[in-house]
Order: C-alpha cells, then structure tokens, then sequence
C-alpha cells in the first residue's frame, strides 16, 4: 500500500497537522499497523519535495513547531493517477507452503499434517477476523472480509492439495 | 474413549457403511454447552453422515454417542425422536420449509410437534422470527419469500423449541456470501444467547470461520484441529 | 400452416414422450397404465352383450327341462336317453347334477359330451372336479359317490366355474312317472326359443348401469392424462426458449398425449385379455363366464379405439388452455380466477330438466327416450364433477384449527385444491351413479322380489320326499344330527271321491297330511290329540271346499299318492263317525293346508307307501356344515328328495345378475380410480422425498405424517362422497319419479357405497404407508 498516496488524498478534504493526518489514517485504515511518526515526518517532506503538498502553514505554540500541509494540484492529480491505475493482482506463485509440502513428500514425511497444521491455523485467523467483524463497523467489516478472502483462498488451495497429495506424491518423486 | 469432562455430546469411534462404502471408519467427536464446533472436510467425507449420526437420525453400525451422558444406542426410535424434537434443533441447506404452511406456521411447527397450542406456539414462533429479522414475513408462504429470508425462517424454526443442540448442515450452501454472513451471524449469536451448542456441517472456511474450533472428516475419520495442535 | 409442418410437431410430441430420461418414460407409462386401464373396462364393458349371450345359447342348447319333463313318457328308441334332475346346493353354490341312462348306443348327447358315463361313473365340470378333489368339497363327496371318468366339455357348461355333472344310472327307466325330475329325451335343447324380451325398466336399468360405470372411467382417463403435468410444462418453456412458438407447444403437448395414449390403447387391449383370462376364474354368485365368450363388438370396439386417443388430446389441450407456456417459465393463469359456481350448477340442472318429460311415465307405458336418459344422467353425473372442485375449494378455504397433521394436510389442500380433487371426482361421480342404481333398484324391489310367507323361526330347511320312502327312519337320521334343534315330519297324501285308477281319475280331492300330535300342530289349532284322531280342516278364508263335501263321516275315500303316479295303489278309507274338526293355521312353508290331518294309527297300513314327505328342519345354524349334512342324509335317504334352505324372499334373477353386475362394475371402477389416486400420491410423495426426511429429522412422529396423509386423501373424499350421495340421492329420486314409483330412500346401499367409497381411501392410504414410511427414512437427506 502507498501510504504517500493514502496521506495525499486524505490532505485532498482540506489542510491538516502532520499529527491529524496520522490519526485520521490509523483511524480508516491502519488496524493491523498504526503509523510512526517518523513515517509521516519522511513521507512529508517526499511529497513537498516533489511538489505534491505545500505548508500551508506553521503553528508555533507552547509545543513544537507543526506544521499544517495542503494538498496541490499536482498532488490532486497524482491521487487520480493512482486510484485510476489498477492494482497488479498478486500471483503467489511460489508459496512457502508449497515448498514445504513438496519437501515433506520427498523426505517422506506427513504432508497431509502440514496441510491440516496449516488450515487450523489459518481458521483461527479467519475465526479472529470474524469475530472483529462482527464487533466493528462497516469499514472493519470490509477491510476484514478482504483478508478473508484471501485467507479462504489459500484454505481452498490447501483442499485441493490435500485431496492430489498422493498425485503430486507421484509427481515430485518420480 | 471416554467423553471429554463436561461434553454435552460425545461420539467415540462411529462406523457406518452404506452399502461397500464406509461413509464413517472410526470418527470421533465432542461438543460443550455453548460451543459451536465446525464438522468440516470435502464432499463425500462422511461429514453429513455424522451430524445424521449426532443427531439420532441415522444408527451407526459401532460405536457410541452419548448426550448428556445417556447413550443413544440404547435407546427406541420413538425416543431419539422425542429426543429431536424436543432438545435439537434443525437447520438444513434449502431450508426444507414444508411448502403449504406460513411462515409463521413453519416456524411453529417444532413446538405444536411437541404439543404446545396453536396460538401460544405461534407466539412463540413469532418472536423468534423478530429475532432473526424476519417477523414481517409470517403470513407469507415460503414460496414467496427469498432463500435468504427462508433460511432465516428455518433458523427460526431449529430454535423456536430453545434446543441444547442446533445441527447445521450446509445451512448457507444456497446463499449468496452476504445472506450467508447474517445466517450464520443470526444463528451463532442466537445459540449463544440461549447456551446451545452448534454442530455446524460446512465445507465453506469462512462459515468455519464462526465456530469455536472444528473438526476435519477425511475419509470417514475425523481429526480434532484443537487436540492436534 | 403445413400439414408437414403439423406432423413433424406431432412427432416431436412424441419422441418426448419416450426420450424423455426415466421421468419420461415414468409419465408415459402412468398415462399408458390409466388410458389402458380404461380401455380394457370399456373393452369388457361391451364384451358383456356377447359373453350373456353366448351364456343364453349354451343354457338354451342344453336344455332339458322343462321343456321335455312335461312330456315324460316319450317311446323309447336307441337315440333316446332317460334324464333325471338332481340339482343339489353345496356350500351356497349351485350343483348342477343329472342322471343319465342311454336308452341304446345313439342316444342323443348332451353338449359337452363325448360319451355317457357307465352306472356308477360320472363325468364332471373342471370346476366340481376340483372342489371335490379339495378338501373342502368332503361332504360333497359323500353326496356324490361316483366314480369321476371324464370332464365336461365347454361346450356344456354355461361359465367356467359352473358345479356340474352327468352320472350313470341303471334304474332310471322305473321312475318316469313317478318322479317329476325323470324323463325321456330325444333331443336336449329349449324346444320354444322364446328369448325373453327386457322390459322397459330393465332396460333403464341397464341403460344407466353402463351409463354409471363408463362415465367414471372417463373421468379416470381425463385425470390419467394428466399425470406429470408440471413436468411437462416446464419442459415445453425449454422449448419455447429454443424458439418455438406456442402453437406448436400446443402440438408438441398433443403429440406427447396422442403417443401415450395410442401406448394406452396397447396396453388396454394387454390388460384386457388378461382380464378377460382372469375373468374365468372369477366366479360371483353362481356366475361366471368363459373367456372365448367374451369379445368386444366390433363396432364399439373400433369407437373405442378412435374416441380414447382424441379424448386424451382433448383433455390435455383443455388442462393446457389456462397455462401460459413462456420461455422462461410457466405461467399459470388459472389460479387468481376463482372457481365460479353458476355454470357448475347450470349442468345438473340441465340433467334434470332433460329427464324431467319421463316422470310418471311409469312401466306401462314404459317408453323412455334413450338419448334423453343417457344425456341426462351424463349430465347430471358431469355436474358432480364440475361442482367438487369449487365444494372442495370453497369448504377448504373455510377449514382451521386441529393438530399437526390436520394442519399439514389442510394447508396442502388449500393450496392445490385442484390437484386433490382431481382423482376424487371419479370416485364421486361412481358413488353417485351407484347409489342412484341403488336406489332405482330398491324402489323397484316389490315388483322383482316376492315375499315367500315363510316362517324362519319355526323351520329354516325343508326335504320333500318322493313317494314310498318311509319317513319315520329318515325323520330318526334327521334328528340324530348335530345341529338340528327340531324334525316336523308329515306324509302327505290326497284323498279322492272315487278311485284313482279309474277312467278320469277323482273330481273331487283334498290333501290328507299324516304325523304325530306334534308335528299336525305346526298346522292346526288342535285342542286335544291322541293317535287315532283325524280332523277335517276348516279354513279361516273359504267355506272348505272339497274338504266341506268330503269329510262326512262314514264316506269312503280313495288314498292316492301324488297327482303324477295315476297308477298308484287304491287305498280305501272310511271317513270316521269322531271325525273332529280343528282351525287351521298356517305351517311353517307359510300355507294354509286344507283337507284332512291323520295322525300315524288312524291310517289304513297298506297307506305308508303311497305318502311322499313333508319335513321341516329347525337348525343351530352356527354348526358348521349344518346344511350340508342334511342334504346329504336327505340323498341317502331318498335320491330324489327335494331340499331347499328357505330364504325369507326370493328375487327375480334378472334383478340379482344386473344387480350383481352394477356392485362388481362399480367395486372394479372405484379399485381403478383407487390406483390411480395412489400412483398421484406416491408421485407426490416422491416430489417431497426430502422435505419429508428433513421433517423426520426434527423429530415428527410418522403417526403425524401418516395422519396428514389420510387427511389430505379423506377431506376431499368426504366432501365428494357428500355431494355424490346429495347427487346420487336426487338422480335416483328422479329415476323412481320416472318409473313411476314411490321415492323412499334405500339407506342401507347409501351407506354401503359410501362405505365402498372409503374403503377405497383407506386401502388408498394403507398401499402409501410403506412407501411414505420408506421415504421417511434419514437416506432423503443425503445431498449427494
């Protein structure tokens, strides 16, 4: 995830604190990992230097200096770049988990096991996931079911590989 | 095998065949007040066969189940079947309303099966149909109504007799991901309000999801995730 | 629109009919079963002209009597044949029993002969030779002791279960004369054929018999047709969603309907020589039939074969009128509009006004236009299948309350009302018919049936006697057997001015009846009796009679034995100077006698054998084989005795076969519509195989669903069972009214075809329990 871009088209609402900004951000969608304030701090000043945002102005009062950024034109349409360009859908082509079912079958250990090991864990992600959807709100429940999704689709896999194991047996051995 | 301290269903080394095929081959399984427990594992895995097996429908050729410790083997047709009615609920893939009665009827039926008035069980059945969301459907027939409001009606209808054991089978497997969220939402916050334990048949991982811990059947044997871990 | 173009729809129709999977073929064969099933009644139905006929010819070709009897002393030749009667019932059936003995090698034959029997032989029915060679014919043995050497040929017989046999005699000759059943024949055949016309209520009754039976086969054959509807709807919007448009939908659906009912017409004339092999074994009162006898008119036969398979389209293109096929689905445009009552009722109100010109025509004159009763009991009897729809519907609707099952079943009919009613209006429309024959039947009763005066308290078996046989042993054998509570034994003997053997014989006689105190008091008021007494009778309803100018004391009277032996003894007898007189009453046959009573010792001793017996039986009928062994010591007393079971009446036998026939039409009608109303439930419980687990699965009783499926049958059999009495009870009103007879209504036969009616629900209900019990099972859960 771009957070320049995200801190950008947060700016493009009005002119914010560095300070806002990161609350705002961990607020919609920094669950898992809240920003740091040097995050924010070198993400900044990126983006004043290549022209995106500018200090709108600077608040000097009993604390530190803080500065309040706005968004410019250039940054407007950079947000428009980004949103418009579809995201390169992740291939996971070459999954941990497929290396090491294959290395159990080869070294003739239960690969089945580390399939089952690997889904019970799996459910009790998505378990706690759920149980975090069901408590939050909209946007707890969309950003929730994303991972879901994709934790569904790596169980999914994990079905199918348990149901070819003895196939891919044959084939890895041969 | 004895139970697990404090199960309030227990099976220990089930076996049935139908015909050449051993559809259970020594499964196994535990569930407490309050919990839910996902029964899952791909088709064909003899899961179906033992929620049919928990539930007192089907007689397994081995094996004991206890239900809050009497043994189900040892007892008649008749009484398993008061059993069902009167401790179990039921919640299957289509719903299976019976296609004539209301909503509001089907709902109702479990408890005039088991004798209550028309009117008080029809109060009752109402009430359950406020919980699950679907209180204005009750004059309609379920023919009129869509597969997610019908399933709601058939949640309804498995707790309207405040069962100590819900069995699921598939019970989202005709809905789209959204119905099939607010069923399972529906029905897990609805047992645990009343303290029933869930048997919920899935092969879905995100209506797994729901469930306290679950079980894997593979080829008629059953894997207890938690324990393996 | 080509004719091509219409035959190639056709085909279509009806390559679905048989490619369509295993559903396909399932709904085929149902129709072909129905239609078939219909077929072969209708069949049979006008196979029954040819089969009575055939039966007539038979009787009339081997008859002996009465025709010959009336003229027994035939010159005896060598094609001449001495015949004797010896009828005998067994078991409530009808042995027919004759004894032969050829006068020489040529003697004419009886039909179905090929041979007489040689004295002591017989030659028998395959149906006697099987019940004697069971254990069940033992005392039929005892009463038949002959040897079996041959069977009867069909040729003889007048129906295949017929009980009869020749048997050889050697001491026939001596008896012609003497017994009225002996005679010399030179030919067998009815010399007068005289084939009795049917009047003019019989032929009602029999117009509305066929009437009565065919119009619920073709109700049955509407609903046939029907079968798997639903099924074919939908796959006739796959068609339409293909391309076609919805006249040839139309097509198509005739084409599947024509091919099963063409299928039908195969199986029916299958199912109907099977039954007509059947039919032979099959034997109700006395009556049974060859299957070679029984074959369809042409004519009819060929109007069957036309009519059903056009019927069958008929019938679908108008269950497809209120169905809108489209390509996505099927439209029903039949179920907002309710069911309207006025055209349902215009059509028995039609009925009766086209039989209403026949009241009072009465059976004088006896004229009924055909085509006006025929249109007015179909219509009478459509309009019982157009009002039970809207009844049931209507009722239905207004229905609440009761348990589970009640509520299930109730629920169900609400819903399609149609579905359910469907089957029951052919049971409806049979009930109704029977119970308006029933009642045309009873109002016309007194004319068929004649009270026969007997008194069943004080005798239920009479055996008389042929003359000569002395009774007092016979009367001992009688008494000896168990069962038998009471023996009223007398001779019976007549009196004459002048002797027997003169020129004329005696202008004036009366009857002299000999026994002891007892048995004369069965038939006078006796106020004292010793032996030796004679009373002169003194009728309650004459002035005496012959009686009045004979019994004068001192007068002697010549003793003859019967009317038929002329040649008998001339026995004198002096009337006596204590003659008493006694008041008659009636005796147990339920006659007045006249004449005098004797008791034993004041008749002259050479008398005994010129008196023929009289004697009355009163029996513990609960002793089994009461009966039998009464007619068996009567044969071994006297071969030639004469033993009848009294029934209180008797009925014309017209009356009993047309009645018999109406009770085993519409048993074989209400069977059929029986299987039919089954194989529509058990298809519906199929459709419900996995509601029907699920419901098991929670935990309902079978009682329950067992229950809802008895309700869901018995509802709107009640309420057609309702309207076909109200029906059949104003046609058989009307009927009476017709033939001028007072309308009482019979309850009895109401009570008993509605009870027939269900019956069949019951036997229904019964057939689906093991299916539904089958269906209950968890299996019905299993997704895969």
């Amino acid at each position: 995830m771009s957070i320049g871009h995200t801190l950008l088209g947060l700016l493009e609402s009005g002119p914010r604190h560095g300070y806002d900004l990161k609350r705002a951000f961990d607020e919609k969608f920094g669950h898992d990992r809240p920003l740091h304030y040097g995050q924010v701090y070198s993400t900044m000043s990126r983006l004043l230097k290549n022209g995106f945002v500018e200090v709108d102005g600077i608040e000097t009062g009993g604390g530190p200096e803080r500065k309040r950024y706005a968004i410019t034109e250039a940054g407007i349409t950079d947000v428009e770049q980004w949103l418009a360009t579809p995201e390169k859908p992740e291939l996971y082509l070459q999954s941990t988990l497929y290396t090491k079912v294959v290395l159990a079958l080869l070294t003739h250990r239960d690969a089945a096991d580390i399939l089952d090991t690997q889904r019970a864990e799996h459910l009790r992600s998505m378990r706690i996931l759920t149980e975090r959807k069901r408590r939050g709100d909209l946007a707890d429940q969309l950003i929730c079911d994303h991972a879901l999704f994709h934790l569904e689709a790596d169980l999914r896999w994990l079905e199918l590989t348990a149901a070819r194991l003895d196939k891919l047996r044959e084939a890895v051995t041969r | 095998m004895t139970p697990p301290p404090g199960a309030l269903l227990a099976a220990d080394n089930l076996r049935k065949a139908y015909g050449p095929t051993n559809a259970l081959d020594g499964a196994e399984f535990s569930i407490h007040p309050g919990e839910v427990v996902a029964v899952m594992g791909p088709s064909g895995s003899g899961k179906s066969t033992l929620l049919h097996c928990l539930a007192g429908i089907v007689t397994p050729d081995s094996g004991s189940i206890t239900y809050d410790g009497r043994e189900m083997s040892t007892m008649s047709d008749a009484q398993r079947s008061a059993l069902r009615r009167s401790e179990f609920g039921f919640v299957f893939q289509f719903g299976q309303l019976v296609p004539e009665l209301t909503c509001v009827e089907n709902v109702a039926l479990p408890l005039r099966l088991n004798g209550t008035p028309r009117k008080a069980a029809e109060r009752a059945a109402l009430s359950w149909m406020q919980r699950l969301e679907v209180d204005d459907l009750g004059r309609k027939r379920p023919g009129e109504v869509s597969g997610g409001q019908g399933q709601r009606v058939a949640v309804a209808r498995a707790l309207v007799t405040d069962p100590r054991v819900l069995f699921a089978d598939e019970p989202t497997g005709a809905l789209d991901s959204l119905n099939g969220e607010r069923v399972m939402e529906l029905l897990t916050d609805a047992a645990r309000s009343t303290n029933a334990a869930v048997v919920l048949v899935t092969h879905e991982a995100r209506v797994a999801a729901y469930s306290d811990r679950e079980i894997v059947v593979r080829d008629g044997k059953s894997r207890d995730m938690e324990r393996a871990i | 629109m080509s004719v091509r173009q219409w035959a190639r729809d056709l085909r279509m129709g009806a390559k679905f009919a048989f490619t369509g999977g295993r559903e396909g073929w399932i709904r085929v064969l149902l129709t072909a079963v129905g239609v078939g099933l219909g077929v072969a009644l209708l069949l049979l139905t006008t196979a029954i002209p040819s089969a009575l006929t055939a039966r007539e010819q038979r009787g009339n070709a081997r008859a002996d009597y009465p025709s010959h009897y009336d003229n027994p002393e035939r010159p005896k030749t060598d094609n001449t044949l001495v015949i004797a009667k010896l009828d005998t019932t067994y078991d409530n059936k009808n042995v027919r029993g004759r004894l032969v003995q050829p006068d020489g090698p040529r003697a004419t034959l009886a039909p179905g002969l090929t041979k007489y029997p040689a004295a002591g032989d017989m030659i028998v029915s395959p149906a006697l030779r099987e019940l004697l060679d069971s254990s069940d014919g033992k005392l039929l043995r005892e009463r038949l002791p002959y040897r079996v050497v041959g069977t009867i040929g069909e040729s003889g017989l007048i129906g295949s279960q017929e009980l009869a046999y020749y048997a050889g005699a050697d001491d026939l000759e001596q008896r012609i004369g003497k017994d009225w059943e002996v005679a010399r024949l030179d030919a067998f055949g009815a010399t007068d054929q005289t084939s009795t016309r049917l009047d003019p209520v019989l032929i009602l009754l029999v117009l509305v018999v066929f009437v009565v039976l065919l119009t619920p086969v073709a109700v049955f054959i509407a609903a046939a047709v029907r079968f798997g509807g639903e099924r074919r709807d939908r796959r006739l919007a796959a068609l339409r969603l293909v391309g076609s448009d919805s006249r040839m939908t139309r097509r198509i659906a005739a084409g599947e309907a024509l091919s099963g009912s063409l299928l039908g017409l195969v199986f029916g004339t299958v199912f109907f020589l099977i039954g007509r092999e059947a039919a032979g074994s099959v034997q109700i009162q006395d009556i049974s039939v060859f299957p070679g006898d029984l074959n369809p008119t042409p004519a009819l036969a060929a109007l069957v074969a036309v009519a059903v398979p056009a019927a069958a389209v008929l019938v679908t293109l108008l269950a497809m009128r209120g169905v809108v096929i489209e390509p996505l689905g099927v439209v029903r445009t039949a179920k907002p509009a309710r069911r309207r009552l006025w055209w349902r009722l215009l059509l028995p109100l039609a009925g009766l006004a086209m039989l209403y010109p026949m009241f009072g025509q009465g059976r004088d004159q006896g004229n009924f236009n055909q085509l006006l009763v025929i249109g007015g009991i179909l219509l009478l009897l459509a309009g019982v299948t157009a009002l039970l729809p809207w009844v049931v519907e209507a009722v239905v609707g207004r229905l609440g309350g009761g348990g589970v099952a009640w509520q299930l079943a109730v629920r169900r009919l609400q819903m399609s009302s149609g579905m359910a009613t469907r089957p029951v209006n052919g049971i409806a429309v049979a009930v109704a018919g029977a119970i308006a024959l029933q009642m045309l039947f009873a109002g016309i009763e007194g004319d068929y049936t004649k009270d026969t005066g007997k008194d069943l308290d004080r005798a239920q078996m009479q055996v008389n006697t042929t003359p000569g046989i002395p009774l007092a042993p016979v009367t001992e054998k009688f008494a000896a057997l168990k069962g038998v509570r009471k023996v009223t034994a007398l001779g019976i003997g007549s009196m004459g001015n002048i002797s027997w053997r003169s020129a004329d014989g005696p202008q004036r006689m009366v009857q002299v009846a000999i026994g002891d105190c007892a048995a004369l008091r069965e038939t006078a008021d006796l106020p004292s009796c010793h032996d030796g007494d004679v009373f002169a009778l003194r009728s309650s309803r004459n002035d005496g009679g012959d009686t009045k100018v004979l019994a004068k004391p001192g007068r002697t009277l010549h003793l003859g034995t019967s009317e038929v032996s002329g040649t008998a003894l001339d026995v004198k007898w002096t009337v006596p100077q204590d003659l008493k007189h006694a008041r008659v009453i009636k005796d147990p046959n339920g006659m007045e006698r006249e004449g005098f009573l004797m008791t034993p010792s004041a008749l002259p001793a050479q008398a005994s054998g010129a008196l023929s017996g009289e004697i009355y039986l009163s029996l513990d009928e609960s002793v089994p084989y009461v009966k039998e062994q009464v007619r068996n010591t009567a044969v071994t007393a006297d071969l030639f005795a004469n033993t009848t079971v009294w029934a209180s009446t008797e009925q014309s036998t017209k009356f009993v076969k047309i009645r018999i026939g109406l009770l085993i039409g519409v048993t074989c009608v209400l069977l059929l519509i029986g299987a039919s109303l089954l194989v529509s439930q058990l298809e519906q419980l199929r459709e419900r195989k996995k509601l029907l687990s699920a419901l098991v699965a929670f935990g309902t009783r079978r009682r329950t669903l067992s229950l809802s499926v008895l309700w869901q049958t018995a509802i709107p059999i009640t309420l057609g069972l309702l309207l076909a009495s109200a029906v059949g009870l104003t046609l058989g009103a009307v009927l009476l009214k017709m033939t001028a007879e007072t309308v009482s209504v019979h309850w009895p036969s109401v009570l008993s075809m509605v009870g027939i009616g269900a019956g069949v629900v019951l036997l229904v209900t019964l057939c689906s329990l093991p299916p539904l019990l089958r269906l209950m099972r968890p299996d019905g859960l299993r997704t895969e």
